[in-house]
């Protein structure tokens, strides 16, 4: 049996004749089935998914680079409207990237049942009745041997058979067909594309991941309040979160400075961890490339920098804050930028924008710069804002910025005062007779990602039939061939072998070629043992 | 011993070489189009394929495949010492990329002519790759610098290689699929002074070759797909995130997934597909150059 395809399929031959159908309202919509099945319908589908993509690559997206979205929002406020009424934000789920898709896999999988049942036929059938007219097709080759034609009948037989064949003896010839395999391996490849999409859209529900940034010495537990940020599926509830919790001892880093270009080149970065959970606890190493895989959840490294723990003190000498703060780094020598609020203990509401270096050196201008990422001379600059933090309104907001615009700048800028400068461990005079604030102790940050993907391992299952599927289904090859045996009149018989192609089949006239030497040696062989 | 200069002056020896044998395959095709026309077997039946000895080689084309073979040893010897002055395999940036995939486009191209006479496209390969390595080393050179640590991963040796191997593929497929362009109208118009054409195999002979290459180079290509989404889980925690390069890497993956349907459909076998074919190199190419400086995503290794 022929594998079927849709009516368009095309696979060298010649063209069928159209075969028009009388349309009734059933008629119309199996026209319209047909057309959403056919492999034009697919095709075009295809090229569309391909070109609605693209918009996801010239335009930042929310999912994957939400900064480059509010950066985009900031330069030009009217495109944005305009481009996020269409969407293009969020190309990838998107209405008409996500219809390109739905309709594709509807087509795909209206393709694939049919097939798959008639290739369920195909494979419990036996291979077509032998044609009457084997010269007639395009490979065919003609031997003359001595024996008997029951005898020459069984060495066709097993000759086909040991080829690959499924045969069936047809009076004086022998059918055979082989490479079922291709359209399984090819059926076996389009499921497994439905199974990763199945998977991605299952994902979404029950997946979850969150990000938390963790200064050496703390400790993160996974609850939903310790963190920072997190996304949740749709079906995610508390008790999906395993407990457990990781407290980070330390942080190394290592670089090696290129003296050609004057940078540093980072050559590792190690996070040693304590993990601790219903079994105890034991030291874990965090690296990039190398996450901790725990209880069904992956902690991944992806960033670090340096967190300044910074004493603010009252006029009267009281702590009111004691804290490290996370800088995040600006360049690739660590020059980072972070944030103090203090709303309590001082006589009015401060805030700091400070930056710190770890190598700091002085540019002409008077300016600091670092030079390397590593604290060979680590200095903290403040600049210090005063005035109505907004946190009392309920409003939640970003720990790392600071809107200065109802805020009285007292240092830095246009002030006409200097920011207040810090080695580490030194001590300054807010301004104002606001009191004092030190530059403590220097430690460490990590941020990592906590995932859980239970359907991660199906849709690598569905990866690997992807593969397996498509080199078979590629590189295996549907074939029929004949041996017909006509006897003559003095103890010979002439053997014709004819072949043919069912698709892509480059290799039929030298696979012809063998089936005669195989049949030939073989009869051969038999004569002498006789 | 400085590796990473011997490298450098390994790779303009290569291109010097190549210019060599760049004009030796063009003189070939320059004879090609001065020669007497032969009976052409145009369009429809069934043609013979191209033998794969390549016995009726002319001079300068056998000049050109030498000069081709002795630049390559040059490229290969300059990339292992590339590696070898990194420490590490020779495709961890751009240029090293680039040096890596010119170095395998020439390979693949060698590795085909012991299946069939290719012949004819050594001035195409020979140029390609020329302006490639031209461009690659003048544009994109960085010193060799250690793998930062995001790189350091099998998956660097595995993924990337593949993804260079399968541009190889393309870009034999997608040469293969201009000529079988050019040869159809050549057969259908009969165009009377492109005597040139006569020395070239019919053009549904070379639709079937470039089919082969290019569906070998989809395998490779859902392989650096699938490799670099579980590289991609391992080191930023997530399998797929619509990245700028992984949106590239599925449109060229979706792209000659059409390709190959398109070959299956009637209406579009033939020209059209190959069209697909050359727009899917097209895209592969612009995944290298443009979405690599211009575009800013995860994959940014460029060391420019």
């Amino acid at each position: 049996m022929e594998p079927l395809r849709p009516s368009d399929y095309d696979d060298g031959a010649p063209e069928r004749p159209i075969q028009q159908p009388a349309l009734g309202v059933a008629g119309f919509g199996r026209f319209m089935w047909r057309q959403l099945t056919s492999m034009r319908t697919a095709l075009i589908l295809l090229l569309l998914l391909a070109l609605a993509a693209i918009p996801g690559s010239l335009v930042p997206q929310r999912s994957s680079d939400p900064n480059g979205v509010v950066q985009f929002r900031r330069d030009d406020p009217e495109l944005f409207e305009i481009l996020d009424t269409l969407q293009l934000f969020d190309t990838f789920t998107s209405v008409w990237f996500s219809s390109i898709y739905l309709l594709l896999f509807i087509s795909l999988v209206g393709c694939i049942l049919p097939r798959t049942s008639h290739h369920l036929k195909a494979l419990t059938s036996p291979p077509p009745a032998t044609p009457s007219r084997l010269e007639r097709l395009e490979h065919y080759r003609t031997v003359t041997v001595e024996g008997s034609p029951e005898d020459l009948l069984r060495t066709a037989e097993d000759t086909l058979r040991k080829n690959g064949y499924r045969v069936i003896v047809d009076q004086n010839s022998v059918s055979g067909e082989r490479g079922y395999l291709r359209e399984t391996a090819n059926l076996v490849f389009h499921f497994a594309l439905v199974g990763i999409l199945l998977g991605l859209a299952l994902g979404t529900g029950f997946k979850y991941q969150g990000q938390r940034v963790l200064v050496e010495g703390q400790t993160f537990t996974n609850q939903l309040t310790s963190y920072d940020s997190f996304n949740p599926g749709r079906f995610f509830t508390d008790s999906s979160l395993e407990p457990y919790s990781l407290t980070l001892n330390s942080f190394t880093p290592t670089y090696q400075f290129d003296f050609t270009s004057g940078f540093a080149n980072p050559l590792d970065f190690v996070a040693d961890m304590t993990l601790s959970d219903a079994n105890g606890a034991r030291d874990v190493e965090l690296r990039v490339n190398q996450p901790l895989d725990h209880e069904g959840t992956s902690v991944y490294l992806l960033g670090n920098g340096f967190a300044p723990w910074i004493t603010v003190y009252s006029p009267d000498g009281d702590v009111v804050f004691s804290q490290p703060v996370a800088f995040l780094p600006q360049d690739s020598n660590l020059t980072s930028l972070g944030v103090v609020k203090i709303p309590d203990g001082l006589p009015s509401q401060l805030g700091m924008i400070g930056f710190f270096y770890p190598s700091a050196v002085a540019l002409e201008t008077g300016a600091l710069t670092s030079v390397y990422p590593e604290p060979d001379q680590p200095v903290l600059t403040l600049n210090i804002f005063r005035g109505d933090l907004g946190l009392d309104e309920g409003i939640p907001r970003n720990v790392y910025s600071l809107d200065t615009d109802a805020l009285t700048q007292l240092t830095g800028g246009d002030t006409g005062r200097d920011s207040l400068v810090m080695g580490l461990g030194e001590r300054v005079d807010l301004p104002s007779g606001l009191g004092s604030v030190e530059f403590t102790e220097l430690r460490r940050f990590v941020s990592f990602d906590v995932h859980r993907d239970p359907t991660q391992l199906p849709v690598a299952i569905s990866s690997a039939l992807i593969m397996v599927g498509l080199i078979v289904t590629l590189f295996v090859t549907r074939r029929r061939a004949w041996i017909k045996i006509t006897p003559g009149t003095k103890g010979e018989s002439t053997v014709e072998f004819a072949g043919l192609a069912r698709g892509e089949d480059p290799g039929l006239a030298k696979g012809l070629d063998d089936l005669v030497e195989a049949f030939s040696q073989s009869t051969k062989s038999r004569l002498k043992g006789k | 011993m400085d590796f990473a200069y011997l490298s450098l002056v390994g790779v303009y020896s290569a291109m010097a070489v190549y210019t060599v044998a760049l004009f030796a395959f063009s003189w070939d095709l320059a004879k090609r189009s001065a020669a007497k026309p032969v009976p052409v077997m145009a369009g429809g039946g069934r043609e013979a394929e191209a033998p794969a000895a390549p016995s009726t080689w002319g001079p300068f084309q056998r000049i050109g495949l030498t000069l081709l073979v002795l630049g390559w040893i040059i490229h290969l010897l300059a990339t292992i010492g590339r590696g070898i002055a990194g420490n590490r395999v020779p495709w961890a940036n751009m240029f090293e990329f680039g040096l890596t995939s010119t170095m395998l486009i020439v390979a693949v191209f060698l590795g085909t002519l012991f299946w069939k006479d290719l012949g004819y496209l050594g001035a195409y390969i020979t140029g390609f790759v020329l302006l490639a390595l031209g461009v690659v080393t003048v544009n994109f050179y960085v010193d060799v610098t250690p793998l930062p640590p995001a790189l350091q991963s099998a998956w660097l040796v595995i993924h990337v290689f593949v993804a260079s191997l399968a541009t190889a593929f393309f870009a034999l497929g997608a040469a293969l699929s201009v000529l079988q362009l050019v040869r159809a109208r050549y057969e259908v118009k009969q165009m009377a002074k492109a005597r040139i054409m006569n020395t070239l195999p019919g053009s549904t002979v070379m639709e079937s070759l470039a089919y082969r290459l290019n569906v070998v180079g989809f395998v490779m290509w859902s392989f650096t797909l699938i490799a670099g989404a579980i590289w991609a889980e391992r080191a930023w925690g997530r399998y797929w995130g619509w990245d700028v390069k992984e949106v590239w890497t599925f449109i060229i993956w979706v792209l000659f997934a059409g390709y190959i349907h398109a070959r299956a459909t009637r209406g579009w076998r033939g020209s059209r597909a190959a069209w697909l074919a050359i727009i899917g190199f097209g895209a592969v190419i612009f995944n290298y150059t443009v979405v690599n400086i211009a575009f800013t995503g995860l994959h940014s290794y460029s060391g420019l």
